[in-house]
């Protein structure tokens, strides 16, 4: 046998490297979808602006200042040049025009547009962390250790924390106080090793702790359930109303609304997943568990989550202009797309552009994370790989 | 069927349950009480607040104003706390107004979506189908305040029709013919804007419906067997890719309550979205509580018939 035909068997029997990256692949397929490189660019681009404009826009002498008030030069359309002699030095546009107008008061709408992209951008991508966070947490709990069961103990153990919460809640300090205790005081007990030992020869009457109710999966699932019978823009709003307005609230209360999508994602990805054969490979090995959810699992169900993210800062974007829009949304001084809008929207006929460039501009940026959404679902579909 | 309808029933009345308990306390868990909402009016003294709080069992722990609520909502006694009309009357006045733009809407969305999204599939990758779906993705896009003051501002300029509320003031007197028009015009621009997501998403799935039966091996037999493409297209494919949306007869329930805030408020329309806002501004917490209740009915209840549905549809689900 010749050097060379071993050295051919070699290659042959090596494992071979994949003829391109996983990522070239991807990038391959994606620059064929021209919607979603469109919107993929506006996105970049948007990225660049919310964070110039974040910069340009405060600190205590700002280049484009968007609470400045110049009362003599109201809705002025755009590209219209500043009265030089009405106005003091320090409160000239920067390039001596309006790029895009002045509102009722005479604010530059070009620095409140810069100002409400930053708002735009943060609300969306924070709204969604959170979304995600708790939907890959949720849906990863149902989906690996739905199987297990809960006892009686367990479910009783909750039951007084969440009494002794809501008496602390409704205001009977003591009792509460006691109950929580009481209840932290069992949970100690029931996971320390003394606990755990002494609850193998429990007497007859405390088996009855240990009897198995219901599964996690069903519980997690039914919660779920729960909280898709709130319809989701009136609960969001109602939440709003009642707590102080601040964009915190709104990134939160968005973000813990939407998330049953999310989790019900991963939940079947993990079903379809710990039944795979590298899954028990890991396990035979010994990786704990936790190791085998975030180093082998997730990274596997990440695909379906990250199209529903990239879809679920369009929607937060819109909830949150909407929110402006009917003034629950950030505080007055504070601009935003929404509430340029809504301010606007009484001059509708004499100043178009105080409607119309905020609401181009969140359709603009809407538009590009649903298209590239939705070319990330074609391209990370399976089906539509092998065609290709 | 007996068990799967009695287990679904039982299921569901316990979710209520929860969402009752868990609407409940979001609402009164978070900070400020309704006495409070108006605390510069002179005329609210101390002596009113305890008053108020007292016969509206404010002052009782939270478990007892629960079970209070809950009895009053369901012997149909609740009241509003603004004006002391019944809660359930209220509403029903308002869900009367929101039901000719939910008709109207859906049937616009149901029209407009099918043949758009038959074609598309049919025409795949063509220039009818690549626009057909940019378009609806910008109608899921677009900002449900921003298009509606577009499309107000095309109409009002365009056809010189007035547009906000629920008619013209001072029409009374009209023969019924102009105030028929009337109404209709009203109507029109609020229901195309309740349409307008529905549409889009609708549109998609009937595409990606039929593509899908499209690609099944009964839609290449009869094309081979040189069926005229009519045929093949409406009758063999069109047919089964209709299965699922009769189970969507069911889903768009919830829709009766989730009247659009937004544009209600934009048309000054009083319908039950516009009724939420008010209650959510007044603290009216009856109200909201209530009309949450009624929504989460009928999600649960939009959930039981399609599933239903479903099964006296399709001979192959089996119970």
């Amino acid at each position: 046998m010749s050097s060379e035909q071993t050295a051919s068997r070699a290659t042959l029997e090596a494992p071979l490297k994949p003829r391109r990256t996983r990522f070239e692949e991807f990038w391959r397929l994606f620059r064929r979808n021209r919607m979603a490189l469109a919107g993929l660019a506006v996105f970049a681009a948007f990225f660049l602006v919310a964070v110039g404009g974040l910069a340009l826009t405060s600190g205590s002498r700002p280049l484009f200042d968007p609470a400045l008030i110049r009362l003599p030069e109201k809705l002025l359309p755009p590209l219209s040049a500043a009265h030089h002699r009405l106005l003091a030095p320090g409160e000239l546009p920067v390039l001596g025009i309006y790029l895009f107008g002045t509102d009722d008061l005479g604010r530059d709408v070009f620095a409140r547009m810069l100002q409400g992209a930053w708002v735009s951008l943060t609300v969306g991508f924070v709204a969604v962390g959170i979304s995600v966070a708790v939907g890959i947490v949720v849906g990863g709990l149902a989906g690996f250790y739905g199987q297990r069961r809960i006892n009686l103990e367990n479910l009783l153990v909750t039951a007084v924390l969440l009494t002794g919460g809501g008496l602390l809640a409704a205001g009977r300090r003591p009792l509460g106080a006691t109950v929580l205790t009481l209840g932290h005081a069992w949970l100690f007990w029931s996971i320390s090793p003394w606990g755990l030992r002494r609850r193998r020869h429990l007497p007859a009457g405390l088996g009855l702790l240990r009897k198995n109710t219901l599964m996690v999966d069903t519980l997690i699932m039914r919660f779920v359930d729960i909280m898709l019978c709130f319809p989701s823009f009136f609960l969001i709003l109602t939440v709003v109303a009642l707590l102080p307005a601040s964009i915190y609230t709104i990134m939160v209360v968005i973000g813990l609304t939407s998330w049953e999508g999310t989790a019900r994602f991963v939940r079947a990805e993990f079903l379809s997943l710990r039944e795979q054969d590298f899954v028990a490979a890991a396990r035979a090995l010994g990786v704990s568990n936790l190791r085998i959810i975030f180093r082998h699992m997730v990274p596997n169900a990440v695909a379906p989550v990250l199209v529903s993210a990239t879809i679920g800062i369009a929607s937060a974007i819109l909830t949150e202009a909407g929110l402006s829009f009917l003034g629950f949304g950030v505080p007055p001084p504070h601009a935003t797309w929404g509430n340029i809008l809504s301010d606007g929207k009484r001059f509708i006929f004499d100043a178009p552009w105080l409607t119309f460039l905020p609401g181009a501009a969140i359709l603009i940026v809407v538009l590009s994370f649903n298209l590239f959404g939705e070319g990330l679902r074609d391209i990370l579909n399976p089906r539509v790989r092998e065609r290709n | 069927m007996i068990t799967f309808i009695g287990r679904s029933v039982i299921q569901k009345i316990v979710t209520l349950f929860f969402v009752s308990v868990v609407s409940f306390a979001i609402i009164h868990i978070a900070p400020g009480e309704p006495s409070q909402v108006d605390p510069l009016n002179p005329k609210f003294t101390p002596e009113m607040v305890q008053r108020f709080r007292r016969a509206f069992h404010l002052d009782r722990p939270l478990h007892e104003q629960y079970a209070f609520f809950y009895r009053d909502l369901l012997t149909g006694r609740t009241v509003s706390w603004k004006d002391h009309q019944p809660v359930l009357s209220k509403i029903w006045e308002r869900f009367l107004n929101s039901l000719p733009l939910f008709v109207v809407g859906t049937l616009i969305a149901w029209t407009v979506s099918f043949p758009v999204g038959v074609r598309s599939a049919i025409f795949r990758g063509g220039i009818y189908d690549r626009s057909a779906t940019f378009l609806s993705y910008v109608l899921i896009s677009i900002p449900g305040f921003f298009f509606a003051y577009l499309l107000i501002i095309f109409t009002v300029n365009r056809f010189q029709v007035p547009v906000i509320g629920m008619q013209t003031f001072g029409m009374a007197d009209a023969p019924w013919l102009f105030r028929l028009n009337d109404r209709l015009w009203h109507l029109l621009l609020p229901s195309i804007l309740g349409a307008t997501g529905g549409i889009a998403v609708l549109s998609r799935y009937v595409r990606s419906q039929m593509l899908e039966v499209e690609s099944q091996d009964y839609v290449r037999t009869a094309r081979a067997k040189g069926l005229p493409w009519e045929m093949v297209h409406y009758k063999h494919a069109l047919r089964n890719a209709l299965l699922p949306f009769v189970t969507m007869f069911g889903l768009i329930l919830p829709g009766l309550v989730g009247g659009s805030v937004i544009i209600e408020s934009i048309f000054s329309w009083p319908g039950l979205g516009r009724l939420a806002y008010e209650a959510i501004l007044a603290r009216d917490y009856p109200v909201i509580l209530t009309i949450n209740f009624i929504a989460a009915i009928l999600v649960l209840a939009g959930t039981f018939v399609s599933d239903l549905l479903y099964v006296i549809v399709d001979p192959r689900i089996r119970l």
